[in-house]
Protein backbone atom coordinates (compact mmCIF):
# COMPACT_ATOMS: atom_id res chain seq x y z
CA UNK A 1 0.00 0.00 0.00
CA UNK A 2 1.77 3.01 -0.79
CA UNK A 3 0.86 6.43 0.99
CA UNK A 4 0.65 9.75 -1.14
CA UNK A 5 2.73 12.98 0.42
CA UNK A 6 0.46 15.83 0.77
CA UNK A 7 1.09 19.39 0.30
CA UNK A 8 0.37 22.54 1.90
CA UNK A 9 -2.85 23.64 2.21
CA UNK A 10 -3.47 27.33 1.17
CA UNK A 11 -7.29 28.35 1.69
CA UNK A 12 -10.24 27.30 3.52
CA UNK A 13 -13.92 28.10 3.32
CA UNK A 14 -16.22 29.15 5.81
CA UNK A 15 -17.56 25.30 6.36
CA UNK A 16 -14.04 23.49 6.70
CA UNK A 17 -14.99 23.46 10.34
CA UNK A 18 -17.92 21.96 9.38
CA UNK A 19 -16.66 19.75 7.22
CA UNK A 20 -14.30 18.47 9.29
CA UNK A 21 -16.79 17.71 12.13
CA UNK A 22 -18.21 15.65 9.79
CA UNK A 23 -15.34 13.50 9.41
CA UNK A 24 -15.18 14.27 6.21
CA UNK A 25 -11.44 12.97 4.16
CA UNK A 26 -10.39 16.33 3.15
CA UNK A 27 -8.12 17.06 0.04
CA UNK A 28 -6.03 20.00 -0.91
CA UNK A 29 -7.58 21.11 -4.14
CA UNK A 30 -5.54 23.87 -6.06
CA UNK A 31 -4.66 24.74 -2.88
CA UNK A 32 -8.26 24.56 -0.96
CA UNK A 33 -8.76 22.26 1.92
CA UNK A 34 -12.13 20.62 0.59
CA UNK A 35 -14.05 17.55 1.41
CA UNK A 36 -13.16 14.77 -1.25
CA UNK A 37 -15.86 12.73 0.80
CA UNK A 38 -17.64 11.79 3.68
CA UNK A 39 -17.20 8.24 4.49
CA UNK A 40 -19.90 6.89 6.60
CA UNK A 41 -19.31 6.36 10.42
CA UNK A 42 -21.17 5.64 13.18
CA UNK A 43 -23.64 9.12 13.30
CA UNK A 44 -23.81 8.44 9.77
CA UNK A 45 -24.41 5.13 8.55
CA UNK A 46 -24.62 6.27 4.66
CA UNK A 47 -21.24 7.60 2.71
CA UNK A 48 -18.20 7.80 1.10
CA UNK A 49 -18.19 8.72 -2.49
CA UNK A 50 -19.82 5.94 -4.25
CA UNK A 51 -22.77 6.41 -2.15
CA UNK A 52 -22.74 10.47 -2.12
CA UNK A 53 -22.79 10.04 -6.53
CA UNK A 54 -25.83 7.61 -5.89
CA UNK A 55 -28.07 9.46 -3.36
CA UNK A 56 -27.58 12.69 -5.98
CA UNK A 57 -28.72 10.48 -8.61
CA UNK A 58 -31.88 9.22 -6.78
CA UNK A 59 -32.64 11.80 -4.13
CA UNK A 60 -30.59 14.65 -3.13
CA UNK A 61 -26.67 15.98 -2.07
CA UNK A 62 -25.19 19.09 -0.39
CA UNK A 63 -22.38 20.39 -1.99
CA UNK A 64 -20.03 22.99 -0.75
CA UNK A 65 -18.63 25.02 -3.80
CA UNK A 66 -17.50 28.15 -1.91
CA UNK A 67 -13.89 27.92 -3.72
CA UNK A 68 -15.25 28.70 -6.97
CA UNK A 69 -15.33 32.49 -7.87
CA UNK A 70 -17.76 35.49 -8.59
CA UNK A 71 -16.98 38.41 -10.72
CA UNK A 72 -19.37 41.18 -10.93
CA UNK A 73 -19.25 43.28 -13.67
CA UNK A 74 -21.85 46.17 -13.99
CA UNK A 75 -22.08 49.42 -15.88
CA UNK A 76 -23.26 51.35 -18.75
CA UNK A 77 -21.07 49.21 -21.44
CA UNK A 78 -21.26 45.75 -19.12
CA UNK A 79 -23.12 43.86 -21.73
CA UNK A 80 -20.39 45.00 -24.19
CA UNK A 81 -17.41 43.95 -22.31
CA UNK A 82 -18.82 40.54 -21.33
CA UNK A 83 -20.40 39.99 -25.32
CA UNK A 84 -16.59 40.98 -25.89
CA UNK A 85 -14.93 38.43 -23.36
CA UNK A 86 -16.95 35.87 -23.98
CA UNK A 87 -18.15 33.34 -26.85
CA UNK A 88 -21.67 32.82 -26.02
CA UNK A 89 -24.00 35.57 -26.58
CA UNK A 90 -25.07 36.88 -23.52
CA UNK A 91 -27.51 39.35 -25.36
CA UNK A 92 -29.72 36.21 -25.68
CA UNK A 93 -30.06 36.28 -21.61
CA UNK A 94 -32.89 37.90 -20.11
CA UNK A 95 -32.89 39.11 -16.18
CA UNK A 96 -32.36 36.47 -14.08
CA UNK A 97 -31.36 33.73 -16.78
CA UNK A 98 -27.71 31.97 -17.08
CA UNK A 99 -26.07 31.08 -19.74
CA UNK A 100 -22.81 28.42 -19.69
CA UNK A 101 -20.03 30.30 -21.86
CA UNK A 102 -15.93 30.55 -21.50
CA UNK A 103 -13.38 33.21 -21.80
CA UNK A 104 -10.67 32.95 -24.46
CA UNK A 105 -7.62 34.00 -25.66
CA UNK A 106 -6.58 35.39 -28.60
CA UNK A 107 -5.60 31.76 -29.70
CA UNK A 108 -8.71 30.49 -29.43
CA UNK A 109 -8.04 28.31 -26.38
CA UNK A 110 -9.98 28.63 -22.74
CA UNK A 111 -8.95 31.08 -20.10
CA UNK A 112 -11.69 29.54 -18.41
CA UNK A 113 -15.26 27.85 -18.77
CA UNK A 114 -17.89 30.33 -16.73
CA UNK A 115 -21.70 30.58 -16.17
CA UNK A 116 -22.87 33.96 -16.98
CA UNK A 117 -25.96 35.26 -14.91
CA UNK A 118 -27.70 38.81 -16.21
CA UNK A 119 -28.88 40.21 -12.52
CA UNK A 120 -30.01 43.03 -13.86
CA UNK A 121 -29.51 45.55 -16.87
CA UNK A 122 -25.86 45.67 -17.38
CA UNK A 123 -25.35 44.24 -14.65
CA UNK A 124 -23.25 40.46 -14.80
CA UNK A 125 -22.20 37.91 -12.58
CA UNK A 126 -19.67 35.65 -13.98
CA UNK A 127 -19.38 32.23 -11.67
CA UNK A 128 -16.14 30.76 -12.54
CA UNK A 129 -13.23 27.98 -11.77
CA UNK A 130 -11.38 27.76 -8.10
CA UNK A 131 -7.78 27.20 -9.56
CA UNK A 132 -8.19 30.06 -11.77
CA UNK A 133 -9.83 32.79 -9.74
CA UNK A 134 -6.64 35.01 -9.75
CA UNK A 135 -5.72 34.71 -13.68
CA UNK A 136 -9.45 34.73 -14.41
CA UNK A 137 -9.89 38.05 -13.09
CA UNK A 138 -7.03 39.52 -13.80
CA UNK A 139 -7.71 38.62 -17.29
CA UNK A 140 -11.35 40.17 -17.28
CA UNK A 141 -10.24 43.30 -15.72
CA UNK A 142 -8.26 43.36 -18.97
CA UNK A 143 -10.44 42.35 -21.66
CA UNK A 144 -13.05 45.05 -19.94
CA UNK A 145 -10.77 47.56 -20.75
CA UNK A 146 -12.28 50.42 -23.03
CA UNK A 147 -15.84 49.45 -21.93
CA UNK A 148 -17.35 51.46 -19.17
CA UNK A 149 -18.10 49.21 -16.59
CA UNK A 150 -17.00 47.93 -12.92
CA UNK A 151 -15.47 45.04 -12.26
CA UNK A 152 -15.51 43.25 -8.77
CA UNK A 153 -13.99 40.53 -7.38
CA UNK A 154 -16.83 39.27 -4.96
CA UNK A 155 -15.46 35.62 -4.43
CA UNK A 156 -14.49 35.97 -0.97
CA UNK A 157 -18.00 37.42 -0.31
CA UNK A 158 -19.91 34.34 -0.98
CA UNK A 159 -20.07 30.65 0.44
CA UNK A 160 -21.80 28.87 -2.46
CA UNK A 161 -23.49 25.67 -1.91
CA UNK A 162 -25.30 23.39 -4.47
CA UNK A 163 -28.17 21.43 -3.65
CA UNK A 164 -28.64 18.91 -5.86
CA UNK A 165 -30.60 16.02 -7.03
CA UNK A 166 -34.27 15.61 -7.77
CA UNK A 167 -35.60 16.11 -4.38
CA UNK A 168 -33.10 18.92 -4.49
CA UNK A 169 -35.77 21.62 -4.62
CA UNK A 170 -38.06 20.22 -2.02
CA UNK A 171 -35.14 20.70 0.37
CA UNK A 172 -34.14 24.21 -0.71
CA UNK A 173 -37.99 24.85 -1.14
CA UNK A 174 -38.52 24.39 2.83
CA UNK A 175 -36.06 26.88 3.55
CA UNK A 176 -37.11 29.88 1.28
CA UNK A 177 -39.89 31.84 0.18
CA UNK A 178 -39.04 31.81 -3.16
CA UNK A 179 -41.04 29.88 -5.31
CA UNK A 180 -38.64 27.55 -6.94
CA UNK A 181 -41.25 25.60 -9.17
CA UNK A 182 -41.52 28.43 -11.28
CA UNK A 183 -37.75 29.17 -11.70
CA UNK A 184 -36.79 26.98 -14.77
CA UNK A 185 -33.24 25.52 -15.52
CA UNK A 186 -30.72 27.71 -16.06
CA UNK A 187 -32.58 30.58 -14.45
CA UNK A 188 -32.56 32.18 -10.60
CA UNK A 189 -33.96 34.46 -8.31
CA UNK A 190 -33.83 36.08 -5.27
CA UNK A 191 -35.79 35.16 -2.27
CA UNK A 192 -35.43 34.95 1.47
CA UNK A 193 -33.46 31.63 2.58
CA UNK A 194 -32.89 30.57 6.02
CA UNK A 195 -33.90 34.32 6.95
CA UNK A 196 -31.46 35.90 5.18
CA UNK A 197 -33.25 38.07 2.46
CA UNK A 198 -32.31 38.54 -1.18
CA UNK A 199 -30.57 35.74 -1.51
CA UNK A 200 -29.60 34.73 -5.46
CA UNK A 201 -30.98 31.63 -5.64
CA UNK A 202 -29.91 29.38 -9.45
CA UNK A 203 -31.06 26.70 -11.39
CA UNK A 204 -27.75 25.79 -11.91
CA UNK A 205 -25.49 22.53 -11.19
CA UNK A 206 -22.61 20.83 -12.34
CA UNK A 207 -23.83 17.19 -11.97
CA UNK A 208 -26.59 16.52 -14.66
CA UNK A 209 -29.38 16.63 -12.60
CA UNK A 210 -31.87 19.26 -11.56
CA UNK A 211 -30.78 21.36 -8.48
CA UNK A 212 -29.98 24.71 -7.19
CA UNK A 213 -27.21 26.89 -5.83
CA UNK A 214 -27.42 29.14 -3.18
CA UNK A 215 -25.00 32.44 -2.66
CA UNK A 216 -24.94 33.76 1.09
CA UNK A 217 -22.82 35.82 2.94
CA UNK A 218 -19.20 34.19 4.24
CA UNK A 219 -18.93 34.36 7.38
CA UNK A 220 -18.48 30.96 8.97
CA UNK A 221 -22.05 31.76 11.02
CA UNK A 222 -24.21 32.27 8.60
CA UNK A 223 -22.53 29.59 6.30
CA UNK A 224 -22.66 26.81 8.93
CA UNK A 225 -26.39 28.07 10.11
CA UNK A 226 -27.41 27.66 6.38
CA UNK A 227 -25.65 24.60 5.92
CA UNK A 228 -26.86 22.43 9.13
CA UNK A 229 -30.89 23.94 8.34
CA UNK A 230 -29.83 22.71 4.40
CA UNK A 231 -28.66 18.80 6.04
CA UNK A 232 -31.89 19.13 8.77
CA UNK A 233 -33.92 20.30 5.68
CA UNK A 234 -32.92 17.00 3.35
CA UNK A 235 -32.92 14.20 5.92
CA UNK A 236 -36.17 12.87 5.09
CA UNK A 237 -34.72 12.66 1.66
CA UNK A 238 -31.98 11.10 3.14
CA UNK A 239 -29.28 13.72 1.93
CA UNK A 240 -25.82 13.37 2.57
CA UNK A 241 -22.87 16.09 2.08
CA UNK A 242 -21.19 15.22 -0.61
CA UNK A 243 -17.66 15.96 -1.47
CA UNK A 244 -15.10 16.78 -4.68
CA UNK A 245 -14.70 12.72 -5.14
CA UNK A 246 -18.57 13.01 -6.35
CA UNK A 247 -18.79 15.95 -7.81
CA UNK A 248 -15.88 14.93 -10.18
CA UNK A 249 -17.94 11.33 -11.04
CA UNK A 250 -21.15 13.34 -11.45
CA UNK A 251 -19.67 15.45 -13.98
CA UNK A 252 -18.08 13.37 -15.40
CA UNK A 253 -21.21 10.64 -16.24
CA UNK A 254 -22.54 14.10 -17.79
CA UNK A 255 -19.17 14.53 -20.16
CA UNK A 256 -19.21 18.57 -18.91
CA UNK A 257 -15.71 19.36 -18.79
CA UNK A 258 -13.21 20.10 -16.24
CA UNK A 259 -10.71 23.05 -16.43
CA UNK A 260 -7.40 21.39 -16.67
CA UNK A 261 -8.66 18.16 -18.56
CA UNK A 262 -10.97 18.62 -21.13
CA UNK A 263 -10.58 22.39 -21.49
CA UNK A 264 -7.26 24.13 -21.16
CA UNK A 265 -4.97 26.76 -22.47
CA UNK A 266 -4.32 24.45 -25.39
CA UNK A 267 -7.68 23.33 -26.60
CA UNK A 268 -10.51 25.29 -28.14
CA UNK A 269 -13.85 25.29 -28.35
CA UNK A 270 -14.24 22.97 -31.27
CA UNK A 271 -12.02 20.29 -30.26
CA UNK A 272 -13.78 20.17 -26.53
CA UNK A 273 -16.74 19.47 -28.89
CA UNK A 274 -18.74 22.74 -27.45
CA UNK A 275 -19.92 24.25 -30.75
CA UNK A 276 -23.28 24.68 -29.57
CA UNK A 277 -22.04 27.45 -27.35
CA UNK A 278 -20.31 29.34 -29.53
CA UNK A 279 -21.62 32.14 -31.19
CA UNK A 280 -20.13 32.80 -34.64
CA UNK A 281 -22.48 35.24 -35.69
CA UNK A 282 -21.40 37.64 -32.63
CA UNK A 283 -19.53 40.72 -34.36
CA UNK A 284 -16.53 39.89 -32.44
CA UNK A 285 -15.20 38.53 -29.22
CA UNK A 286 -12.03 37.58 -27.84
CA UNK A 287 -10.61 34.48 -30.22
CA UNK A 288 -13.23 34.69 -32.81
CA UNK A 289 -10.42 35.02 -35.77
CA UNK A 290 -8.55 31.82 -34.40
CA UNK A 291 -11.65 29.83 -34.21
CA UNK A 292 -12.60 30.65 -38.09
CA UNK A 293 -9.32 30.08 -38.73
CA UNK A 294 -9.55 26.66 -37.10
CA UNK A 295 -12.74 25.33 -38.57
CA UNK A 296 -11.45 26.39 -41.95
CA UNK A 297 -8.30 23.89 -41.73
CA UNK A 298 -9.87 21.35 -39.93
CA UNK A 299 -9.16 20.13 -36.27
CA UNK A 300 -6.28 17.32 -35.60
CA UNK A 301 -8.29 15.96 -32.14
CA UNK A 302 -11.70 15.95 -30.65
CA UNK A 303 -13.08 15.25 -27.57
CA UNK A 304 -14.90 11.41 -27.55
CA UNK A 305 -16.07 9.42 -25.17
CA UNK A 306 -14.88 6.24 -24.47
CA UNK A 307 -16.39 3.58 -22.55
CA UNK A 308 -13.99 0.17 -21.31
CA UNK A 309 -15.00 -3.05 -22.47
CA UNK A 310 -12.12 -4.78 -21.15
CA UNK A 311 -11.33 -5.17 -17.68
CA UNK A 312 -9.40 -1.91 -15.85
CA UNK A 313 -10.07 1.76 -15.38
CA UNK A 314 -8.51 4.01 -17.64
CA UNK A 315 -7.88 7.26 -15.99
CA UNK A 316 -6.79 10.73 -16.37
CA UNK A 317 -3.57 10.93 -18.31
CA UNK A 318 -2.98 7.43 -19.57
CA UNK A 319 -2.66 7.23 -23.46
CA UNK A 320 -5.36 6.28 -25.49
CA UNK A 321 -3.92 3.37 -28.27
CA UNK A 322 -5.37 2.77 -32.05
CA UNK A 323 -6.20 -1.55 -32.11
CA UNK A 324 -2.10 -1.39 -33.90
CA UNK A 325 -1.20 -0.48 -30.10
CA UNK A 326 0.35 2.59 -31.52
CA UNK A 327 -0.21 6.00 -29.30
CA UNK A 328 -2.94 8.48 -30.90
CA UNK A 329 -4.65 10.31 -28.20
CA UNK A 330 -4.53 11.11 -24.42
CA UNK A 331 -7.17 10.54 -21.41
CA UNK A 332 -8.27 13.72 -19.84
CA UNK A 333 -10.78 12.64 -17.72
CA UNK A 334 -11.32 9.05 -16.54
CA UNK A 335 -12.60 7.00 -13.40
CA UNK A 336 -15.16 4.36 -12.73
CA UNK A 337 -18.41 5.77 -13.50
CA UNK A 338 -20.92 4.78 -9.87
CA UNK A 339 -24.07 5.48 -11.26
CA UNK A 340 -24.01 3.83 -14.44
CA UNK A 341 -21.55 1.23 -13.30
CA UNK A 342 -19.27 1.04 -15.98
CA UNK A 343 -15.36 2.39 -16.57
CA UNK A 344 -15.56 5.52 -18.90
CA UNK A 345 -13.49 8.34 -19.97
CA UNK A 346 -13.46 11.61 -21.97
CA UNK A 347 -10.24 11.55 -24.26
CA UNK A 348 -8.64 13.48 -27.24
CA UNK A 349 -8.08 11.22 -30.30
CA UNK A 350 -7.92 12.02 -34.14
CA UNK A 351 -11.27 12.97 -35.88
CA UNK A 352 -10.87 9.85 -37.75
CA UNK A 353 -11.17 7.62 -34.63
CA UNK A 354 -13.68 9.38 -33.46
CA UNK A 355 -17.15 7.67 -34.66
CA UNK A 356 -18.99 5.91 -32.13
CA UNK A 357 -18.19 2.33 -31.76
CA UNK A 358 -14.69 3.09 -32.74
CA UNK A 359 -12.81 0.01 -30.57
CA UNK A 360 -9.26 1.66 -29.15
CA UNK A 361 -7.49 0.78 -26.00
CA UNK A 362 -6.32 2.80 -23.11
CA UNK A 363 -2.75 2.29 -21.49
CA UNK A 364 -3.53 1.32 -18.15
CA UNK A 365 0.20 1.19 -16.24
CA UNK A 366 1.34 -0.89 -19.40
CA UNK A 367 -1.57 -2.88 -20.59
CA UNK A 368 -3.77 -2.43 -22.77
CA UNK A 369 -7.40 -2.20 -22.07
CA UNK A 370 -9.99 -1.87 -24.96
CA UNK A 371 -12.21 0.71 -24.91
CA UNK A 372 -14.91 1.81 -27.72
CA UNK A 373 -16.47 5.09 -28.48
CA UNK A 374 -19.48 5.86 -27.41
CA UNK A 375 -21.92 8.81 -27.49
CA UNK A 376 -21.60 11.52 -24.75
CA UNK A 377 -22.74 12.61 -22.40
CA UNK A 378 -22.51 9.06 -21.20
CA UNK A 379 -25.35 9.91 -18.31
CA UNK A 380 -28.80 11.89 -19.44
CA UNK A 381 -30.92 12.54 -16.42
CA UNK A 382 -34.78 11.26 -16.97
CA UNK A 383 -37.27 13.78 -17.45
CA UNK A 384 -40.93 12.84 -17.07
CA UNK A 385 -43.15 13.81 -19.79
CA UNK A 386 -45.08 16.42 -17.77
CA UNK A 387 -42.47 18.06 -15.25
CA UNK A 388 -43.85 16.77 -11.88
CA UNK A 389 -43.25 19.95 -10.09
CA UNK B 1 -9.46 8.61 16.18
CA UNK B 2 -12.59 10.45 16.10
CA UNK B 3 -14.74 8.80 18.34
CA UNK B 4 -17.49 7.97 16.05
CA UNK B 5 -15.02 5.83 13.93
CA UNK B 6 -15.51 1.91 14.56
CA UNK B 7 -12.59 0.50 15.48
CA UNK B 8 -11.63 -3.28 14.30
CA UNK B 9 -9.48 -5.15 15.95
CA UNK B 10 -5.89 -6.37 14.40
CA UNK B 11 -6.42 -10.40 14.35
CA UNK B 12 -3.45 -11.16 17.19
CA UNK B 13 -2.62 -14.23 15.28
CA UNK B 14 -1.61 -12.33 11.97
CA UNK B 15 1.92 -10.31 11.34
CA UNK B 16 1.32 -6.75 9.50
CA UNK B 17 3.66 -4.72 7.47
CA UNK B 18 4.17 -0.62 7.58
CA UNK B 19 2.59 -0.93 4.07
CA UNK B 20 -1.31 -2.25 5.67
CA UNK B 21 -0.40 -5.47 4.50
CA UNK B 22 -1.41 -8.25 6.94
CA UNK B 23 0.10 -12.19 6.72
CA UNK B 24 -1.43 -15.36 8.11
CA UNK B 25 1.14 -18.26 8.41
CA UNK B 26 0.40 -21.97 7.86
CA UNK B 27 2.88 -23.80 7.94
CA UNK B 28 4.87 -22.79 4.89
CA UNK B 29 1.83 -20.95 3.72
CA UNK B 30 1.53 -17.35 3.71
CA UNK B 31 -1.67 -15.54 3.10
CA UNK B 32 -1.83 -11.94 2.33
CA UNK B 33 -4.23 -9.24 2.80
CA UNK B 34 -4.59 -5.26 3.60
CA UNK B 35 -5.80 -4.02 7.07
CA UNK B 36 -8.45 -2.37 8.09
CA UNK B 37 -6.89 0.89 8.00
CA UNK B 38 -5.48 0.39 4.65
CA UNK B 39 -9.27 -0.02 3.47
CA UNK B 40 -10.41 2.55 5.51
CA UNK B 41 -8.05 5.28 3.76
CA UNK B 42 -8.76 4.14 0.70
CA UNK B 43 -12.62 3.97 0.58
CA UNK B 44 -14.67 1.98 -1.60
CA UNK B 45 -12.39 -0.65 -3.53
CA UNK B 46 -13.68 -0.93 -7.10
CA UNK B 47 -11.08 -3.02 -8.49
CA UNK B 48 -8.05 -5.50 -7.57
CA UNK B 49 -5.23 -6.40 -9.68
CA UNK B 50 -3.59 -9.40 -8.78
CA UNK B 51 -0.87 -11.72 -9.66
CA UNK B 52 -1.23 -14.58 -12.25
CA UNK B 53 -1.16 -18.26 -9.77
CA UNK B 54 3.02 -19.22 -10.30
CA UNK B 55 4.27 -15.41 -10.04
CA UNK B 56 7.18 -14.73 -7.59
CA UNK B 57 7.19 -12.20 -5.29
CA UNK B 58 9.38 -10.35 -3.55
CA UNK B 59 9.43 -9.18 0.23
CA UNK B 60 8.94 -5.09 -0.25
CA UNK B 61 8.18 -5.04 -4.08
CA UNK B 62 4.99 -4.69 -5.45
CA UNK B 63 3.03 -7.16 -6.24
CA UNK B 64 -0.47 -5.60 -7.42
CA UNK B 65 -3.03 -2.61 -6.45
CA UNK B 66 -5.61 -1.96 -5.18
CA UNK B 67 -7.81 0.83 -6.93
CA UNK B 68 -10.48 3.18 -5.30
CA UNK B 69 -12.61 5.20 -7.15
CA UNK B 70 -10.20 7.95 -7.03
CA UNK B 71 -6.92 6.48 -6.82
CA UNK B 72 -4.83 3.58 -7.50
CA UNK B 73 -2.74 2.11 -4.65
CA UNK B 74 0.22 -0.68 -4.76
CA UNK B 75 0.25 -3.63 -2.98
CA UNK B 76 3.79 -4.32 -1.18
CA UNK B 77 4.36 -8.51 -0.54
CA UNK B 78 5.34 -8.82 2.93
CA UNK B 79 8.02 -12.24 2.12
CA UNK B 80 9.19 -13.78 -0.63
CA UNK B 81 7.15 -16.40 -2.45
CA UNK B 82 5.27 -18.09 -5.14
CA UNK B 83 1.66 -17.60 -5.54
CA UNK B 84 -0.40 -20.57 -5.51
CA UNK B 85 -3.67 -19.33 -5.14
CA UNK B 86 -5.34 -16.00 -5.59
CA UNK B 87 -8.55 -14.83 -4.44
CA UNK B 88 -11.31 -15.06 -7.44
CA UNK B 89 -14.14 -13.67 -5.63
CA UNK B 90 -12.75 -10.05 -5.46
CA UNK B 91 -12.88 -9.76 -9.01
CA UNK B 92 -16.30 -9.60 -8.72
CA UNK B 93 -16.81 -8.12 -5.01
CA UNK B 94 -14.15 -6.05 -4.56
CA UNK B 95 -16.60 -4.01 -1.69
CA UNK B 96 -15.57 -7.64 0.30
CA UNK B 97 -12.02 -5.71 1.20
CA UNK B 98 -13.91 -2.79 2.53
CA UNK B 99 -16.11 -4.61 4.99
CA UNK B 100 -13.91 -7.70 6.16
CA UNK B 101 -10.51 -6.71 5.24
CA UNK B 102 -9.09 -8.90 7.82
CA UNK B 103 -10.68 -12.39 5.90
CA UNK B 104 -10.83 -10.90 2.36
CA UNK B 105 -7.78 -12.38 1.20
CA UNK B 106 -5.81 -11.35 -1.92
CA UNK B 107 -3.11 -13.89 -2.31
CA UNK B 108 -1.61 -17.32 -1.14
CA UNK B 109 2.15 -17.79 -1.57
CA UNK B 110 4.71 -20.52 -0.38
CA UNK B 111 7.40 -19.05 1.82
CA UNK B 112 10.15 -18.92 -0.05
CA UNK B 113 12.29 -17.85 3.43
CA UNK B 114 10.04 -18.97 6.40
CA UNK B 115 12.65 -16.40 8.34
CA UNK B 116 11.37 -13.39 7.35
CA UNK B 117 8.22 -14.20 8.98
CA UNK B 118 10.37 -12.67 12.35
CA UNK B 119 10.86 -9.50 10.89
CA UNK B 120 7.44 -7.86 10.31
CA UNK B 121 5.06 -6.23 12.95
CA UNK B 122 3.11 -7.87 15.80
CA UNK B 123 -0.77 -6.77 15.86
CA UNK B 124 0.32 -4.98 19.28
CA UNK B 125 3.50 -3.00 17.42
CA UNK B 126 1.00 -2.15 14.24
CA UNK B 127 -1.62 -0.72 16.28
CA UNK B 128 1.03 1.40 18.19
CA UNK B 129 2.38 2.46 14.42
CA UNK B 130 -1.15 3.51 12.77
CA UNK B 131 -2.27 5.13 16.45
CA UNK B 132 0.98 7.19 15.33
CA UNK B 133 0.46 7.73 11.80
CA UNK B 134 -3.14 9.24 12.87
Amino acid sequence: MSNTASTAIVRKTALNAAHRRLGARMVDFNGWDMPVEYPANVQRKNGGLIAEHLIVRSSVGLFDVSHMGDIRLHGPQALGAVQHMTFNDASKLAIGQAQYSALLYDNGTFVDDVIVHQLGENDYLLVINAGTREKDYQWVREAAKGFDCVVEDLSDNYTQIAIQGPNGWRTLQKLTDADLTAVKFYWFTHGTVCGLPDTLIARTGYTAEDGFEIYIPSDVATSERVWNALLAAGEEFGVLPCGLGARNTLRLEGALSLYGHEISDKITPWEARLDRFVKMDKEEFTGKDALEKQKGKGLERILVGLEATGRGIPRDGYPVLDPQGAHVGVVTSGSPAPFLKKNIALAYVPPLLSAEGTELAVEVRGQAVTCKVVAIPFYKRPRPAKAAQ
Amino acid sequence: MYFWEIIMAYPPEYKYTREHEWLAVEGTTGTIGITDYAQNSLGDIVFVELPKVGAVLEAGKTFGTVESVKAVSDLYAPVTGTVTAINETLATSPEKVNSEPHTAWMVKVTLANPAEVEALLTAADYEKFVAEEQ
